[in-house]
């Protein structure tokens, strides 16, 4: 083995892997929100692209990068507002519903890149403030997307596990006829799960434009939305779990990097394959087992 | 005159609601044309230009179209079975690279060996992509969606471990690709100083094939035996493991003889961003086509003109070809809520139902085993 893992140099890793799982873990909390209360959201992947792109857009019109972000959240919430109508008003199968929603974003995000930004002469936005760690020089900086997912990872649990209105989301995801005959509004539930699924996106998207480059790339989500679906499974539909798997997925998308420059004889897409053959691994059950809220993905019709 | 009621349903779900949902495609496009500073009629008439009426336009269309007639069967067969095959892409890449493989390793063969064993190849490359999907799900309810959609992003890696400076590439090359296929291996040009090769023929043929397949044959039965009803299936004594395998397989199968037919007819190597999504723009083709194999031909035709006509009108205007994602996506969007389109026709009545797609008895992860 080469030296591309010093000893000072595995905080750096272990940061970089943080940094890069901020997108994951924001997207994978919304997925656990959503199909929680019983609606699966593979839609995630556009609502963090379309997001990325608006929070920028507005970014550089207002030269105001909290803006951006703001606009970002709201821009997450409305596209995962289509996703709500759709499969929950004119129950539209949720993966369709989902198909469109990540179609409907590149076309979107693209039309717009091409008239507005690629022939243009703006000039980027800058980043959000970050914060830089003195005593470990090398490491990338923390942005303050990522601090604020970290503060979300317990406030997500906490919103699930220990609200009323967690209970009454989980139990649309298990049993909506019995939620319903308990006097909770189903609808109300899940779209507001929803909505909320997209703002947590939505501030993923942002971690795109306005902390990592500080620009907009025609599809620079590039399958993280799908990574984070992946992530929020292997997490078992947890908050904490979607952070752990999160992080590992990361880890070995900045391993793979890293194997790359150093030279190693493992080929790095080998790594790269890592994440999605554990997923695919973790659905099958192999190593332990992942359950889906009972009635996720399912239309509820009230009667 | 009054037609009867059943007829009337029928004509509504195969005529009215795909029109319908294609021209609400062009208007909303044509509103995000507007709202991004550019005229829409000159952006719609380069893109009918670039598919039509240009010169080579409309065999460019076909040779477009042709992927698409595969890829649309292969997701369209899926979902006879009741399988959301969002694994076109990943089937697609695996066709090629083992289309690739016995069409660039292979020498001395005749043409009329040849070309099947690639074709062959490719489809087994497709199948065996696809039939894990299918194993995961009979043996521990793993959910194809996410199996698939995983897949494809382990094709992805695989193609550039292979391609890029891997065992699979061109040494005399500096360029991430395969060496050129055996000249034998090449499908013949229909029309001369054109792209279109035989693929458009064998992409009709598979219509009918694919159609006795589904609608003729005992493994058709069962396949939409399963795709109505598990339970009623397994009561039936079929075996419903097996049928989802076969069911997958079968339309990896179809996905990698897109793949394969893709490099033996047009690129005749494989590069290294090898498809620009068309696993992806099928799932839109078999919806529009309400998964019936004789409708995936003016799917595909659709989308195949589309794809063609939206990079000239990208030369031409200020308009982005991504446009055609959004004429895409409105598409499925109205063929799978039939309510909306009803709602904005004023049509009272409520027959004909969503589209059924999936089993959602099934969804994330399922227990049935």
């Amino acid at each position: 083995m080469t030296d591309f893992l010093s000893h000072l140099d595995i905080f750096c890793f272990i940061i970089a892997a943080l940094v890069a799982s901020t997108p994951l873990v924001l997207a994978a909390m919304g997925g656990v929100m959503s199909e929680r209360s019983g609606v699966v959201n593979i839609a995630l992947e556009g609502i963090m692209l379309t997001s990325a792109f608006a929070g920028y857009a507005a970014a550089v019109a207002t030269h105001n990068l909290w803006l951006g972000v703001l606009v970002a959240i709201v821009a997450g919430m409305l596209i995962a507002a289509l996703h709500a109508v759709l499969s929950i008003q004119f129950l539209v199968d949720q993966i369709v519903s989902g198909t469109v929603i990540n179609i409907l974003a590149i076309g979107i995000t693209g039309s717009f890149y091409r008239t507005y930004i690629q022939n243009s002469e703006l000039a980027g936005t800058g980043v959000l403030p970050a914060l830089h760690l003195n005593f470990l020089p090398n490491a990338p900086f923390i942005g303050v997307i990522t601090l604020a997912a970290l503060a979300l990872i317990p406030i997500v649990h906490f919103l699930l596990f220990r609200t009323v209105f967690g209970l009454r989301t989980r139990a649309c995801g298990e049993h909506p006829l019995a939620a319903e005959t308990a006097g909770i509004n189903v609808y109300f539930v899940r779209y507001s799960n929803v909505i909320l699924s997209g703002a947590l996106a939505g501030l993923g998207g942002a971690y795109f434009t306005l902390q990592q480059i500080g620009n907009f790339l025609p599809n620079m989500t590039g399958g993280r939305g799908f990574i984070a679906l992946a992530a929020m499974i292997f997490g078992g539909w947890t908050p904490v779990g979607a952070f752990l798997a999160s992080l590992l997925f990361a880890g070995a998308d900045a391993l793979s990097g890293r194997l790359q420059i150093g030279g190693v004889q493992l080929p790095y897409q080998i790594v790269g394959m890592l994440p999605y053959v554990l997923t695919i691994v973790v659905v099958a059950g192999a190593v332990g087992r992942a359950v889906a809220p009972a009635a996720d993905g399912k239309p509820y019709k009230k009667s | 005159m009054k037609l009867d009621r059943a007829l009337r349903q029928r004509l509504f779900a195969a005529v009215v609601l795909p029109l319908v949902s294609v021209l609400c495609g062009f208007i909303v496009a044509g509103v995000a044309v507007v709202v991004t500073g550019s005229d829409p009629i000159e952006a719609f008439t380069a893109l009918f230009q670039g598919a039509f009426t240009n010169e080579r336009a409309f065999p460019e269309t076909l040779v477009a179209m042709v992927p698409y007639v595969f890829l649309g069967l292969a997701v369209a067969l899926g979902f006879r079975a009741g399988l959301f095959n969002i694994g076109a892409e990943g089937q697609f890449y695996l066709g090629a690279i083992f289309g690739v493989l016995a069409a660039a390793s292979l020498h001395g063969l005749p043409g009329i060996v040849h070309i099947p064993l690639a074709l062959a190849s490719g489809m087994l490359g497709g199948f065996i992509w696809a039939a894990v999907p299918g194993l995961l799900k009979a043996r521990f309810g793993a959910h194809e969606v996410i199996t698939t959609i995983m897949l494809n992003y382990v094709a992805f890696q695989l193609t550039d471990f292979l391609i890029n400076k891997g065992p699979m590439s061109d040494p005399h090359s500096s360029a991430p690709r395969t060496a050129f296929i055996d000249p034998a291996a090449q499908l013949p040009t229909l029309l001369a100083g054109s792209r279109l090769h035989l693929g458009l023929i064998l992409a009709v043929l598979a219509v009918p094939v694919v159609w006795f397949l589904i609608q003729r044959t005992t493994i058709g039965f069962r396949i939409r035996t399963v795709g109505f009803s598990q339970g009623a299936a397994r009561a039936a004594g079929i075996s419903v493991g097996w049928t989802l395998v076969l069911a997958m397989g079968i339309s990896g199968a179809l996905a990698g003889l897109a793949g394969a037919d893709e490099i033996l007819g047009v690129s005749h190597y494989m590069p290294a961003s090898f498809s620009v999504g068309y696993g992806f723009d099928s799932i839109a083709v078999a919806l529009l086509a309400r998964s019936n194999p004789w409708a995936i031909l003016p799917s595909a035709f659709l989308f195949g003109a589309m794809r063609n006509g939206a990079a000239f009108m990208q030369l031409q205007t200020q308009v982005s070809s991504d446009l055609i994602s959004i004429v895409q996506a409105i598409v499925i969007m109205f063929v799978a809520a039939p309510a909306m389109v009803r709602w904005i026709l004023r049509l009272r009545e409520v027959p004909v139902g969503g589209l059924q797609i999936t089993q959602r008895e099934t969804a994330g992860v399922s227990s049935e085993t």
